[in-house]
């Protein structure tokens, strides 16, 4: 984190520039979907041995129109939702849940607050806003219990740093430059993650933009995790081996003692 | 300074895994138990999935008990014959424990057995021990101890296959030991634990072998227990974390050398007295979270069954 911090200052100043450029390439006349110009600071988060969070800075550039709305999503996978109940005094995992694709990070970002700039359905139909992801359940449920789990499921993620409250803020410099922090925390998890911006002008989209954030294991992390998964009895074998060679060179030091 | 952990993915402080290794290295040492029935659910409290959480705290007991095992054989405390037969049955109950096992977590309700196993075996052994230790201290305080035989004959005694087991000064059935393997056995595999809290009073108080043998041969056998169950969960899982592991078994090996030498300190019934009130802490721990209202009734999970 704290090299995130240093690099941030020399970081922002040629953000601005490179977006600056963005802007002026971006003629007067430009059609729809050149209103709205994104880049990240990083592409690639590489999770290292160090690795304890990121923060990656989204920023772009609209032609003075609209609000930002940006949206970061990882891979779907599937969750286990479950609820406990009191049996004979004791607290026991009673009714379960399984959701099949919810996403295992999702972070969300506007220029001002989301009922005001778009309405339900669209928030629905585009899965902005953690209300308003689709998660489809395994099975079927009454709708109330099935909201109850969907809550549930997200107050869950958000308790860990994966969901962001939909608090954060899209920074506009002027009326055309844009940018906002996104913190990825420690435990985020692997994949290509979705990013998308949605231009929004008179509580309609009026345009997106589409970018992947490619979040990864790299070095040390990567080769123990692969070995791990495609070597796996070797991988079982050299742990215990470690474990006896270990026990062994203690005991023998402390012999000496 | 934290560090990030390739199978279990999360960062952690080196510091504090170092110390809470060597703290639980200590207390193998000490009593001759793995120390997976403290350090388990500190891991889980801590953030990491229980899954990864069992199978890296097997790998972690293989080191601790070898370091313990190599201080006690200095001391000559190691009944290795008794150690083969308990392993004997060890494996056979561990291979019955897993498929239990596997077939409560297909039906759902894996959490509360280990729950309920925890508090339940925890609170039997706790309690024994702590019933026992009392009584023999106040009998030595009262300066009224009379030497009485080694153990009670009872029907156990009267067992086919008898053996003898010189460095335990016994001579009984081999099917004796071999069925308490086999029981702990299966109760290791189901807690996740090596079983060294259930082992040493059982060899203690069923087979009557004398304290000073029980904790070096409990050690002995709970290497091979714990490096199957590293196996078969890096094989069937890929859960161990050798990252992980290796930080808790740098402290915990110097722990153990340093608990076992504290072993010779104390007596055989203060020993089991703290002990006892060890296991009983953890059992009132996770009973009361079975009672207590949890913050939030509902939980999520990637993996289906087990939730300490």
């Amino acid at each position: 984190m704290t090299g995130a911090i240093t690099g941030h200052a020399a970081l922002r100043a040629a953000l601005l520039v490179a977006a600056a450029l963005v802007l002026l390439q971006i003629p007067a006349d430009a059609a729809r979907d050149d209103a709205l110009a994104i880049d990240l600071s990083e592409d690639l988060i590489g999770i290292s041995t160090s690795f304890s969070g990121a923060d990656v800075l989204l920023f772009g550039a609209t032609e003075g129109v609209g609000d930002v709305v940006v949206v970061i999503r990882s891979p779907d996978s599937q969750v286990i939702v479950r609820r406990k109940d009191r049996v004979a005094g004791i607290w026991v995992n009673a009714e379960e849940l399984v959701f099949d694709d919810a996403p295992g990070f999702y972070h969300i970002a506007a220029s001002a607050p989301l009922d005001d700039l778009l309405p339900q359905p669209v928030l629905d139909a585009n899965q902005i806003g953690t209300d308003h992801i689709a998660f489809s359940p395994h099975f079927p449920l009454t709708v109330e219990q099935e909201n109850a789990f969907r809550e549930a499921l997200v107050r869950n993620k958000r308790r860990s740093g994966l969901y962001t409250d939909g608090l954060e803020r899209v920074d506009f410099r002027g009326n055309r430059l844009f940018r906002t922090r996104v913190a990825l925390p420690a435990n985020v998890p692997t994949g290509d993650y979705r990013v998308t911006v949605y231009l929004v002008d008179d509580r309609e989209i009026i345009g997106t933009s589409q970018s992947t954030l490619q979040v990864r294991k790299v070095g040390f992390e990567a080769k123990i995790t692969e070995f791990a998964f495609e070597q796996a009895p070797i991988y079982g074998l050299i742990a215990i081996v470690i474990a006896l060679i270990a026990g062994w060179f203690a005991g023998f030091v402390f012999r000496k003692v | 300074m934290t560090i990030y952990l390739p199978i279990a993915e999360m960062s952690v402080d080196v510091f504090l895994i170092l110390m809470m290794g060597g703290g639980v290295g200590f207390l193998s040492g000490l009593f001759g138990v793995g120390g997976g029935f403290l350090m388990t659910p500190l891991l889980i409290f801590m953030g990491i999935t229980p899954a990864v959480a069992v199978a890296t705290e097997a790998n972690q007991i293989v080191a601790a008990s070898v370091s313990g095992v190599l201080a006690h054989m200095r001391r000559r405390n190691v009944d290795f014959k008794m150690g083969a037969v308990l392993t004997a049955g060890g494996f056979a109950g561990s291979g019955v424990g897993v498929w239990i096992f596997t077939f409560l977590r297909e039906i759902g309700q894996v959490d509360l057995l280990v729950q309920l196993s925890y508090v339940l075996f925890l609170g039997i052994v706790g309690f024994l021990m702590l019933f026992e230790s009392a009584r023999a201290i106040l009998r030595s305080r009262s300066g009224t101890a009379t030497r009485g035989k080694l153990h009670q004959h009872t029907w156990l005694h009267g067992l086919p296959f008898k053996m003898r087991f010189r460095r335990s000064r016994l001579y009984i059935s081999a099917l004796l030991p071999l069925g308490i393997g086999f029981f702990v056995g299966i109760l290791a595999a189901i807690m996740g634990v090596g079983g060294g809290f259930l082992m040493v009073p059982a060899m203690i108080y069923l087979l009557g072998m004398p304290t000073s043998v029980v904790v070096g041969t409990s050690l002995f056998q709970i290497i091979f227990v714990t490096a199957n169950v590293t196996f078969l969960q890096a094989v069937n899982n890929q859960t161990v974390d050798v990252v992980l592991a290796l930080l808790l078994l740098t402290g915990a090996v110097i722990g153990a050398q340093l608990g076992t030498k504290a072993s010779g300190k104390l007596r055989g019934e203060e020993l089991r007295g703290l002990l006892a009130l060890m296991v009983l802490g953890v059992c009132a721990k996770i009973g009361i979270d079975l009672i207590k209202t949890p913050e939030d009734i509902y939980s999520i999970s990637e993996t289906p069954g087990f939730g300490l």
